[in-house]
């Protein structure tokens, strides 16, 4: 059952993108900085943990989730820290994910070159 | 032409093919939804494997970040994504590849001025603006807690 | 200015050579190339050095071809996309044959034709080239994303051609360029880097009205009339804008980037694009139909979009620039 709310949650967030994506004109950057920053906000409004509960990772694994960790992220370190953990919340949540692309990064551009299609 | 620029634009339009937009947005579903799908059997992996639970979604995001970078790096992301539309753009693993791209492509470049400056040319606003979000998310937080 | 005429001993094209990559050679006109390259980089480390290759490559082919040395040659008319024309410059460097570097985004092999033809009809060079080249990789990192990043392109987007188109330009040929027209700018205020067609097709449709006017020509006069690389969508844009004007060309007229490729098996959407589009089926294929009389007058279009990636994050609409040459066999324009 988990699987398939995960795999409603996640259809449903990238289907709303594409409709974005043929609809609006908006550019794919756009898009992903919209669902960021949405995720945040979503967060901060207690919209989108009952989300999260649901979907699990249909709502971890857009960028969307992405946005809800920054958000998580700065939520505790507040609680924790007071004023200072509004600057470091965001990024100690998801070092974890940052550090992996950017390393994942660096080793392929050293391993590969760039294919014609 | 006697034609004004608005006018011109949707003559022109009326001559762009249309994109399927059911089609794509059932292929977005379908390829996205099945990312979280993944996303969520890693998670169940990682639990089965006695992490906590913060650690368990880190590890996942790590992973699922591993696995896009290996397809962008063996050239099959792009082909994957040209059908899946969003479906490959909305995921972290979208993330992941929009980074790993223009690493790979910038190599020519050097390591430094390449690679290291271009890597976030096409991801780096998703950064620069979730946590600009998040600060101002966080401020609210804080002031909440004053109050 | 008026529609140049080169009257007197006019200048002609005497050979011409066309060099493609692979995707292109597995496109419609297959048997009209003189080189096919299967390896996108061509043996090069850079998709840059791979595309100065691919000119460099195609001027050798066309001097062999037609039997001549660099010293023979006065003068080279061209250019490229990428910034600073560097795939001409490094792609020349060798040959030691003086160089005018061109740029007129995907119009530039047909300005370096009227230019090479201006060159030897006024006597300034006896023997002229006119060469450009394009390639899909160099491109798509200078415009648009890296090659291995996951976009969706557009129905209306295009292909930029991998290929070099050149001729070589001299008196005393039986394939004579009889007229110009050289172009304006023209922007009609289409933004989207994605729909290149719609943005150069008033460009096309205002230099080809201006040529059947300035010499009183009768809608049926060319065997074809050519546009550069307009695709498929802006192919019928002018096909359609054309005939509004009571310029009827029905099935005579044709676009490069709408043929070059196979609509039904590749997955090139809208068409080719790029200075090699023009260059690459004119000096291939268009070229064959002259030289063997299945064609005698050919009106010769290309059409260039002319932004940049600066003006098009700055959100500036693409203006469109469209130059035509005439291109007739000698035994029949008497």
């Amino acid at each position: 059952m988990n699987y398939l709310q995960a795999f409603i949650t996640g259809g449903i967030l990238c289907a709303i993108g594409q409709f974005l994506i043929d609809k609006t004109k908006l550019t794919p950057a756009r898009i992903l900085v919209t669902y960021v920053v949405a995720g945040v906000f979503l967060h901060l409004f207690g919209i989108y943990q009952p989300i999260v509960d649901w979907g699990g990772a249909g709502a971890t694994v857009p960028l969307t989730g992405f946005g809800y960790s920054l958000a998580k992220g700065v939520e505790k370190a507040v609680a924790e820290q007071g004023f200072i953990g509004i600057f470091t919340g965001g990024l100690t949540a998801t070092a974890g994910g940052i550090a992996a692309v950017i390393l994942f990064a660096v080793v392929a551009s050293i391993l590969t070159k760039p294919k014609e299609k | 032409m006697r034609m004004n620029p608005a006018d011109y634009k949707a003559y022109a339009d009326s001559f762009s093919p249309p994109s399927k937009l059911w089609r794509n947005m059932l292929f977005a579903f379908v390829i996205g939804g099945g990312i979280c799908v993944l996303g969520e059997l890693l998670l169940t992996l990682f639990s089965t494997l006695g992490f906590e639970k913060d650690e368990c979604a880190t590890l996942n995001c790590i992973s699922l970040i591993f696995l896009s970078a290996l397809l962008t790096a063996f050239h099959l992301y792009d082909n994957i994504a040209k059908h899946a539309g969003a479906g490959t753009l909305v995921p972290i693993t979208g993330f992941a590849n929009a980074v790993v791209a223009p690493a790979i492509e910038f190599r020519p470049e050097g390591m430094v001025l390449g690679v290291g400056a271009k890597i976030f040319s096409i991801a780096g606003p998703v950064i620069t603006y979730g946590i600009i979000a998040s600060i101002l998310a966080g401020l609210c937080y804080y002031l909440g807690g004053l109050l | 200015m008026k529609t140049l005429s080169f009257d007197g001993q006019r200048p002609c094209i005497l050979q011409t050579a066309s060099s493609v990559g692979k995707k292109e050679g597995e496109g419609n006109l297959t048997p009209f190339y003189d080189n096919i390259f299967q390896d996108a980089y061509l043996g090069e480390k850079s998709w840059e050095k791979a595309e100065s290759k691919l000119l460099k490559t195609n001027l050798k082919t066309l001097l062999e071809k037609a039997n001549e040395s660099p010293e023979n040659i006065d003068i080279v008319f061209g250019g490229d996309l990428l910034n600073q024309c560097i795939s001409s410059n490094y792609g020349l460097l060798d040959f030691h044959i003086p160089f005018l570097g061109l740029y007129g985004a995907c119009s530039t092999f047909v300005e370096g034709m009227i230019l090479a033809a201006m060159a030897v009809h006024g006597n300034y060079a006896q023997k002229a080239i006119a060469l450009t080249s394009s390639h899909f990789c160099s491109s798509e990192r200078q415009f648009r994303f890296p090659l291995e990043y996951g976009g969706q392109r557009t129905p209306t987007s295009q292909w930029t051609v991998t290929g070099s188109g050149a001729a070589l330009i001299a008196k005393g040929g039986e394939i004579e360029i009889t007229h110009a027209t050289i172009g304006r700018i023209i922007d009609y205020g289409i933004s989207d880097i994605n729909n290149m067609g719609a943005a150069m097709a008033p460009a096309a449709i205002e230099t080809i009205r201006r040529h059947f006017q300035d010499r009183n020509l009768p809608n049926d006069y060319f065997d074809l009339v050519v546009t550069g690389d307009l695709g498929s969508v802006g192919k019928q844009i002018t096909q359609q804008q054309l005939k509004n004007y009571g310029l009827d060309l029905e099935d005579r007229y044709i676009d490069c980037g709408d043929k070059i490729f196979d609509k039904e098996k590749q997955d090139a959407h809208a068409g080719g694009s790029g200075c090699g589009c023009c260059a690459s089926v004119f000096s291939g294929w268009l070229y064959y139909l002259l030289r063997t009389g299945k064609c005698r007058r050919i009106l010769l279009t290309a059409t260039g979009a002319l932004m940049s990636p600066t003006s098009s994050f700055q959100g500036e609409s693409i203006p469109g620039i469209a130059h035509c040459i005439s291109i007739e066999r000698k035994t029949d324009n008497q």
